[in-house]
C-alpha cells in the first residue's frame, strides 16, 4: 500500500449549497441596510406615486398575486397597513398567525414557509419574536421576504415610513433624497433602545442620509457600545440636553415582553426620560414628536404631547400604507435588480 | 473488534512522537494491536507484515480528543458512537473522551460500560467522562469510585456548569481522592440567560443577547479559589474562549495549582463575525468571541498555557440547526477539521512547530486526563497511529463528512494537513483512497 499526496482532482459537485449559503431574494426588505440611498429614494418615489394612483388602476397592479402575512407576534399598525397595502395593489392576502395555525402544533418556521410557498405565496411578510428569523425564511423559500419586525433586530418598513414622515415635516421632496438630505438635522431616539428593532433600523438608516442621531436612555436600555453600531450615532444620557439639540424626537416604549430580568425604577425613569408638555415646551418647543407605537400614555410620553400640535404619531401610521405598498410592489416586481450596496 | 489484523510495517515516514521528542525518519512495526518496534529506516524485517509506504508523510501517535459529544445513548439521529468514531478516524483521532450529556446521562456505571461495549462499533477508543452530579443538576454527587471502576476518566456536568460553591468543592475533593479531574464548562449561567452569542457591539447590532466575558472568567476564578482548598485537586477547564479566563488559568498554574485547560479549533480560527446573517453553524457555547480573545487563545497555545486542542465535537441534525438563531442548539462538529485547522492556523500562520501542535493533540491531553499508554509511540503501547501529509492543502466539504451531522462553520474551507491513514489498536480504521 502506498500513501501518496492526492493529485489534483476535479472537485466533486455538491448536490446543493448548504442551507446557510442559500441566496436571499434581492427584493427582500430585511434590514434597513438592504437599501442603498438610491433605492431609498426609489421606494419613497414609488410610495408617492402609488398613494396618488387611481385606486381602480392601482388594484390591477398586482391583481390576484399572492401575499402571505405570517405573524408570530401581535400587531395592529404593521399588520393592518401591510394588508391594506397589498390589497390596494390587488393582491390576495392571507394571514397566518401563531394562534390559529399549525405553528401552535410545533411546525417550524422553515416548514411553514415551504407550506406557504406551495400554496402559491409569492412574497411573505414576517413578524417574529426571534432576531434574524427573516433570513431563515428567505433561505428556506427563496421568496422575497418583507420583515415586519424580527425580535430586537430590525423593522425596516417602520424606518422608511418614519423617514417619509420626517421628510414631509422638513418639506423635502422624495425625488431629491440623497446622502446629504438630512445634513444639519439632529434627531433623538429616546427610551428602551436595547430591545427596540425600530431604534436599530432608524439608527442604521437616518445617518446614511446625513442626519445626526442621538441615542438617549439609561444604561439598562442603552449600553455605551450602541454608538459603535454605525457611524453618525452619539449617546446622550441627559434627555434635556438631547432635546435642546434636536429638531425631531422619537420616543420608544419600554418593551416589557423583552426585559428579561432588567430591573428599572419606573418613577425615576419617568422623571428622567418622559416626554411631557413642560419638558418639551422648555427644551424643544418646535420639535416634531414621533412614536412608533404602541404608546403607553403616562409612561414614556404624556397624552398632552402625544396628542399635541407637534405630534406626528398619526402621520407615521398614515405613512405606513404608501411605504408598504412600495415595498410589496418592489417585492413582486418582475424586474430583477441587484441588491444595493451595504 | 476486527478479525486478526496482519502486522503493519509503516515505512519511510517522518516519525514525530512529542512524548519522547523524537522527530526523525523511522520505520514503525505494529503487531497484535501494539507497537512492536521503532527502528531506523530499513532495519525492521517483518516478512509477514503489510507494508505501508509513508514517504513524505508524518507518522505520529493517534490523535486524542478529550472533548466530544457522541450522542449515544439516546440521540442516535444526531450521531452514534459508530459514526462519531468514524469521523474521529477520518480526522486522525484514535482516542476520544465522550461527554456525559446523553439520554440517559452518563451518570451510572451501567451507561459508562454500555458506551465502551464492543457492540457500539467504535473505530476509536472511547473513554467516557461521567456526570459530576446526579442528572447534572448540581445538587448531589454521583458515585465517583463506581464510575471510575467502570472506566470513566473524569467527571463533569459539561453544558450545565456546577455553580454552587459547596457542591463544586465537594466534587473537587471527591475526585481528588481518586485522582480524577473535574472538568468545568465555565459559564456563570446567572449572567447568560437567553444569550446566544458573545456580548458586544455585534450582538447589539444583531439584536441578540450576549454572554459577557465575565460569565466565563468569573467561574474560572471561583473554581481556582476552590481548588486551593483541595489537596491533590485537579481542575480541567473545558473549551476556554476568553483572554481573561485564560489569564486566570495562567496565573493559577504559576502558583503551582493543578489546573489544565483546552481550546477548540474554532476558538483559535474564528471570531463572532463568522455568525454573519444569523448562521447557526457559528452558534456554540462558549460562543465565538472577539478578535482579541482569538489571538489570546493562540498566545496561550504558543506559550504552553493550553494543554490540549479539543474539538467539542457537537453534532446536531439539520432540522435543529435550521431554526431561528435563538432557538437553534449550540455546537458544531469538529473531528474532521481539527488537524487541518491546527496546521493551517497555528503552523502556517503562526509558525508553531508541528511537534508542538501534535503534542497538544496527543501526549499533553493524555497527561491532562491521565490516559495511560496513550498519545505516544513507545513499544508496548496500543498501536494507535496517524499518518498524514503535513503539506497537502485540501478543501473540506461537510457533505462528505463521516459524521451523521453536518453542522460545521468550516464547509468549503481550505485546510492544510490531510490524514491518509489511521490505525487504532493495530487495525486500519481509516484509509484515504
Amino acid at each position: 500500500m502506498t500513501l501518496t499526496r492526492a493529485t489534483v482532482r476535479t472537485p466533486k459537485k455538491l448536490s446543493s449549497p448548504s442551507f446557510f449559503h442559500q441566496p436571499i431574494h434581492p427584493h427582500s426588505a430585511i434590514s434597513a441596510n438592504d437599501f442603498s440611498v438610491a433605492e431609498v429614494r426609489r421606494i419613497l418615489e414609488s410610495a408617492d406615486a402609488l398613494e396618488k394612483d387611481n385606486p381602480i388602476k392601482r388594484a390591477n397592479r398586482l391583481a390576484k398575486r399572492r401575499v402571505a402575512l405570517l405573524f408570530y407576534e401581535s400587531s395592529t399598525r404593521t399588520r393592518t397597513s401591510f394588508e391594506l397595502a397589498a390589497k390596494a395593489l390587488g393582491a390576495d392576502t392571507t394571514l397566518v398567525s401563531s394562534l390559529s395555525s399549525s405553528i401552535e402544533k410545533g411546525e417550524s418556521l422553515k416548514d411553514t414557509g415551504i407550506t406557504l410557498k406551495a400554496l402559491g405565496a409569492e412574497c411573505i411578510i414576517l413578524r417574529s419574536p426571534y432576531s434574524g428569523a427573516p433570513y431563515l425564511l428567505a433561505r428556506a423559500t427563496g421568496l422575497p421576504i418583507l420583515n415586519a419586525g424580527d425580535g430586537m433586530a430590525e423593522h425596516p418598513s417602520q424606518a422608511l415610513l418614519d423617514l417619509r414622515t420626517i421628510l414631509q415635516f422638513l418639506a423635502i421632496r422624495s425625488s431629491t433624497v440623497n446622502e446629504k438630505s438630512l445634513r444639519g438635522v439632529t434627531l433623538t431616539i429616546c427610551g428602551d433602545i436595547l430591545h427596540s428593532r425600530v431604534a436599530r433600523s432608524n439608527a442604521l438608516l437616518l445617518p446614511r442620509l446625513g442626519a445626526k442621531v442621538i441615542l438617549c436612555g439609561p444604561p439598562e436600555f442603552l449600553p455605551d457600545l450602541a454608538a459603535e453600531m454605525t457611524p453618525g450615532l452619539v449617546i446622550e444620557r441627559d434627555f434635556d440636553s438631547a432635546l435642546r439639540q434636536s429638531q425631531i424626537v422619537m420616543m420608544l416604549r419600554i418593551q416589557a415582553e423583552r426585559l428579561a430580568g432588567v430591573q428599572i425604577d419606573l418613577d425615576d425613569y419617568r422623571t428622567r426620560y418622559q416626554a411631557n408638555a413642560e419638558r418639551i415646551a422648555a427644551r424643544a418647543p418646535q420639535a416634531l414628536i414621533m412614536h412608533p407605537g404602541p404608546i403607553i400614555r403616562g409612561m414614556e410620553i404624556t397624552a398632552e404631547v402625544a396628542d399635541g400640535p407637534h405630534s406626528a404619531i398619526a402621520n407615521q401610521v398614515y405613512n405606513g400604507v404608501p411605504i408598504r405598498m412600495a415595498l410589496v410592489a418592489r417585492a413582486l416586481s418582475t424586474v430583477a435588480k441587484k441588491r444595493g450596496p451595504k | 473488534m476486527s478479525p486478526t489484523q496482519k502486522p503493519l510495517l509503516i515505512r519511510g515516514g517522518r516519525l514525530v512522537d512529542p512524548a519522547t521528542g523524537l522527530d526523525a525518519p523511522r520505520d514503525l512495526l505494529l503487531r497484535d494491536g501494539k507497537i512492536a518496534a521503532i527502528e531506523n529506516p530499513g532495519k525492521i524485517k517483518a516478512p509477514d507484515a503489510e507494508i505501508i509506504n509513508a514517504k513524505e508523510m508524518i507518522v505520529a501517535p493517534g490523535l486524542i480528543d478529550i472533548h466530544v459529544h457522541l450522542r449515544e445513548p439516546g440521540q442516535g439521529y444526531k450521531e452514534t458512537i459508530a459514526t462519531g468514531t468514524a469521523a474521529a478516524a477520518a480526522g486522525g483521532f484514535t482516542t476520544v473522551c465522550a461527554m456525559p450529556n446523553t439520554i440517559p446521562a452518563n451518570e451510572t456505571p451501567e451507561v459508562t460500560r454500555w458506551m465502551q461495549a464492543p457492540e457500539r462499533g467504535a473505530t476509536a477508543r472511547v473513554f467516557p467522562i461521567a456526570a459530576a452530579t446526579r442528572g447534572s443538576m448540581g445538587e448531589a454527587l454521583t458515585d465517583y469510585p463506581a464510575l471510575k471502576d467502570a472506566g470513566a476518566v473524569a467527571v463533569t456536568d459539561d453544558g450545565k456548569p456546577i455553580l454552587g460553591d459547596e457542591i463544586m468543592l465537594e466534587a473537587l475533593q471527591a475526585a481528588a481522592k481518586l485522582r480524577l479531574p473535574v472538568i468545568q464548562h465555565a459559564e456563570d449561567t446567572r449572567l447568560t440567560g437567553g444569550c446566544s452569542m458573545n456580548a458586544g457591539v455585534l450582538a447589539f447590532r444583531l439584536g441578540l443577547r450576549g454572554m459577557p466575558v465575565e460569565a466565563e472568567s468569573g467561574l474560572v476564578e471561583r473554581d481556582i479559589a476552590l481548588l486551593k482548598q483541595v489537596k491533590n485537586g485537579h481542575l480541567h477547564v473545558a473549551h476556554l474562549s476568553t483572554a481573561r479566563a485564560l489569564d486566570a488559568v495562567r496565573r493559577a498554574r504559576r502558583s503551582g495549582l493543578h489546573v489544565t485547560c483546552e481550546v477548540t479549533p474554532h476558538h483559535f480560527a474564528l471570531t463572532e463575525e463568522r455568525i454573519g446573517l444569523y448562521d447557526t453553524n457559528a452558534k456554540m457555547n462558549p460562543p465565538l468571541r472577539a478578535e482579541s480573545d482569538r489571538t489570546a487563545m493562540i498566545e496561550g497555545i504558543l506559550d504552553g498555557t493550553v494543554d490540549a486542542i479539543a474539538t467539542d465535537h457537537a453534532p446536531h441534525a439539520a432540522h435543529e440547526k435550521e431554526q431561528e438563531f435563538d432557538r437553534a442548539p449550540n455546537g458544531i462538529t469538529g473531528l474532521e477539521t481539527a488537524l487541518g485547522l491546527a496546521i493551517a492556523v497555528l503552523h502556517v500562520k503562526h509558525k508553531m512547530p508541528l511537534d508542538k501542535i501534535l503534542a497538544l493533540m496527543t501526549t499533553r491531553p493524555a497527561d491532562a486526563l491521565g490516559l495511560r499508554s496513550r498519545g505516544g509511540l513507545a513499544p508496548g503501547f496500543p498501536a494507535d497511529v496517524v499518518v498524514f501529509d503535513p503539506a497537502e492543502k485540501w478543501v473540506f466539504h461537510s457533505a462528505e463528512s463521516r459524521s451523521k451531522s453536518k453542522n460545521t462553520p468550516f464547509d468549503g474551507w481550505e485546510l492544510q494537513g490531510r490524514v491518509q491513514l489511521t490505525v487504532s489498536e493495530g487495525r486500519i480504521v481509516f484509509h484515504r483512497r
